[in-house]
């Protein structure tokens, strides 16, 4: 009997509503009207950004196919174009990569750090200082990078790791002075080293976010059972919040590919494909920012189809970066 | 009883154990992990201070940039100055409506619905779309048909800017408990009327303070601005139409110069720059710190 009346007693509140929704005045539905228009709008830009740049970049696609494309010559003289991009993709993903290399340990140390060894009040500032990264504009880090820190680290470390490492088989093609025998400041490593500075925040407040989901419960039982911290780390934090710690670093990797004018001033701009990460090279967001007020025609249209290129390598990295960490926090809040 | 205790904190402590030298060492790495990112923040802050503190001045601020071979002690970033701060107050008044509308949108009348999953998850990847791309997006569908303009640049900003106040703005809503949308319900208000005036009050300061932090990101861009903006040394006041430059466009453009005063132009736009985000930065903080109380 009771189920009975509850049902009817829902059925009566449905109907009423719909007659409320019915008598809606014209002002409200002009208003929700005007909010979905503004969320539409993120959704239309993504789709234009697409379609416009594609369109923009048509006759380098047709011109120089797939095999063009993924050629290495960049030659810009009018009449000679060969404009082949292997050379920015080669460099956009080394510098990414280190980057990630160097900021991922880091960032998932300050993460734990915050987390599960300061107290409460300690663990704003620190988060301030970390944020601080992310407050320095890109420029004034690329700046930074070209008139001073540059030149230090080429004369004060990369010279004498460089002298020590010639010839030894692995570490030397890596770390070696370049084919001239000269190791450069502005370089491959110079770029990763200051992308991942600029990474290490965002991928320190995400790691941050998934580890702050374990639940406490799970935390105080391997410290009944005589875990230490380091043991309590690796038994419960770890396997819990792998997945996200996983889209924390994918988040991080593309806003280091696309980071532009910092690596557009410290990459060093050389069109080469080289091993040596103490030499120039040049990624696609830099190749962009240096030659498109110069560029014109098909060599314009390349720019604009790195971008193209760009823009969905990015959406990619991101897509998978935030299902990872959707998918890490839905589990987290079932369990 | 005490034999007892005495052989508990013996089991308990395990003095000078493999295992807990681990842990001491596992703690000391995230202490010097902390350390690690220090030091270049201290280093790139110390550097613009010193550098940019030795020629900024009230002259630095609003002289007329002067050709890059002069010295330091000639002009300053006048334009500049005046193009960031148009570019950046344009491109939040068209991107912090937007944005709070939007948000408004996938908190309030969207629901679960599949489309509000997807502006929210799309408006989440669109925070991660690298900022040339959006002025090369700006330039295909603006600077093509309309030329080199402010409003140009502050469309960029926008885009960039649209993602980040969505979602910081979608946070706040949520916070505003569901009671006080109820008792307004009670009290026949429609819902318009019920986000308007009870809802978007209650979660103002938050959406402020994410704004703001919006603003500091957009003021320090440059990638978007160098394609449709241009960069011009003149002063222009009218943002409309016509190049126009920034602090964020003269720096890129001074980095690469050999000559000494010009370098000094661009620490001292560099200050000034880092100057303007750290102080929306902490304004940003005020907000959000008032509001907190506020409740209480």
């Amino acid at each position: 009997v009771t189920s009975h009346s509850a049902r009817a007693d829902s059925a009566g509140i449905a109907g009423s509503a719909r007659a409320l929704t019915e008598r809606r005045p014209l002002g409200d539905r002009v208003f929700q009207a005007l909010a979905l228009v503004a969320g539409l709008i993120v959704l239309a830009i993504l789709a234009l950004i697409l379609v416009s740049t594609t369109q923009q970049s048509t006759s380098w696609f047709s011109a120089e196919g797939i095999s063009g494309i993924f050629s290495t010559p960049w030659i810009t003289t009018p009449g000679h174009f060969q404009l082949g991009a292997l050379t920015f993709i080669y460099g956009t993903a080394i510098t990414s990569l280190i980057a990630v290399i160097l900021a991922v340990p880091v960032s998932v140390s300050i993460a734990l750090l915050l987390t599960e060894v300061v107290p409460y009040r300690w663990a704003r500032p620190i988060v301030y200082i970390v944020d601080l990264l992310a407050v320095v504009p890109s420029v004034v880090w690329g700046l930074w990078g070209i008139l001073v820190f540059a030149p230090w680290a080429q004369r004060v470390v990369y010279g004498p790791i460089a002298s020590g490492l010639k010839g030894v088989p692995v570490l030397g093609n890596l770390f070696g002075p370049g084919s001239n025998g000269a190791v450069y400041g502005a370089s491959l490593f110079t770029c990763g080293l200051i992308l991942a500075f600029m990474i290490t925040p965002i991928v320190t407040s995400l790691s941050r976010e998934v580890i702050a989901t374990v639940p406490a419960i799970d935390r105080e039982g391997a410290y009944a059972l005589g875990a230490t911290r380091l043991e309590m780390i690796r038994g419960v934090v770890w396997p819990h919040s792998q997945g996200g710690i996983v889209g924390a670093v994918l988040l991080g990797l593309g806003r280091a590919m696309g980071e532009t004018i910092a690596a557009a001033l410290v990459i060093g701009s050389s069109t080469q494909i080289t091993s040596h990460l103490f030499t120039p090279g040049y990624s696609m967001p830099a190749v962009i920012a240096n030659q498109f007020g110069e560029a014109f025609g098909e060599f314009k249209s390349a720019l604009l189809g790195i971008g193209v290129l760009l823009f969905l390598l990015t959406i990619i990295v991101n897509v998978l970066a935030r299902a990872a960490v959707a998918r890490n926090m839905q589990r987290s809040r079932g369990a | 009883m005490p034999a007892a205790t005495e052989q508990q904190k013996v089991d308990l402590r395990e003095p000078r154990s493999w295992r807990r030298a681990k842990n001491r060492i596992a703690t000391v790495v995230m202490v010097v992990a902390f350390v690690l990112v220090i030091i270049p923040l201290g280093f790139v802050l110390y550097t613009v201070i010193s550098k940019g503190a030795s020629i900024i001045s009230g002259r630095f601020l609003t002289a007329t940039i002067p050709p890059n071979v002069l010295p330091a002690n000639v002009g300053g970033m006048g334009p500049a100055v005046l193009g960031t701060i148009l570019i950046t107050a344009l491109a939040t008044v068209m991107a912090v409506p937007i944005g709070i509308l939007a948000a408004i949108y996938i908190n309030e009348y969207g629901g679960r619905r599949f489309l509000t999953r997807l502006i929210r998850f799309m408006a989440d990847v669109m925070t991660g779309v690298p900022s040339i791309i959006m002025g090369l997006f700006i330039f295909a569908i603006w600077v093509i048909h309309f030329g080199y303009s402010g409003l140009a640049g502050a469309l960029a900003l926008g885009c960039l800017m649209l993602p980040v106040i969505i979602r910081s703005s979608e946070e706040m809503l949520k916070l505003v408990p569901e009671a006080l949308r109820e008792a307004s319900y009670a009290l026949g208000a429609s819902k318009s009327r019920v986000t308007l005036t009870v809802v978007l009050p209650a979660a103002l300061g938050g959406i402020v303070s994410g704004s703001l932090l919006a603003v500091a990101r957009a003021a320090g861009e440059t990638a978007p601005v160098l394609f449709t903006v241009f960069t011009v040394t003149a002063a222009n006041l009218n943002v409309f139409s016509g190049p126009n430059t920034t602090l964020a466009a003269q720096i890129f453009a001074n980095a690469s110069q050999p000559y000494v005063g010009a370098q000094a132009r661009g620490w001292g736009a560099a200050l000034t720059l880092v100057a303007i985000a750290f102080i929306l930065m902490i304004a940003a903080r005020l907000v959000t710190g008032r509001v907190t109380q506020a409740p209480r």
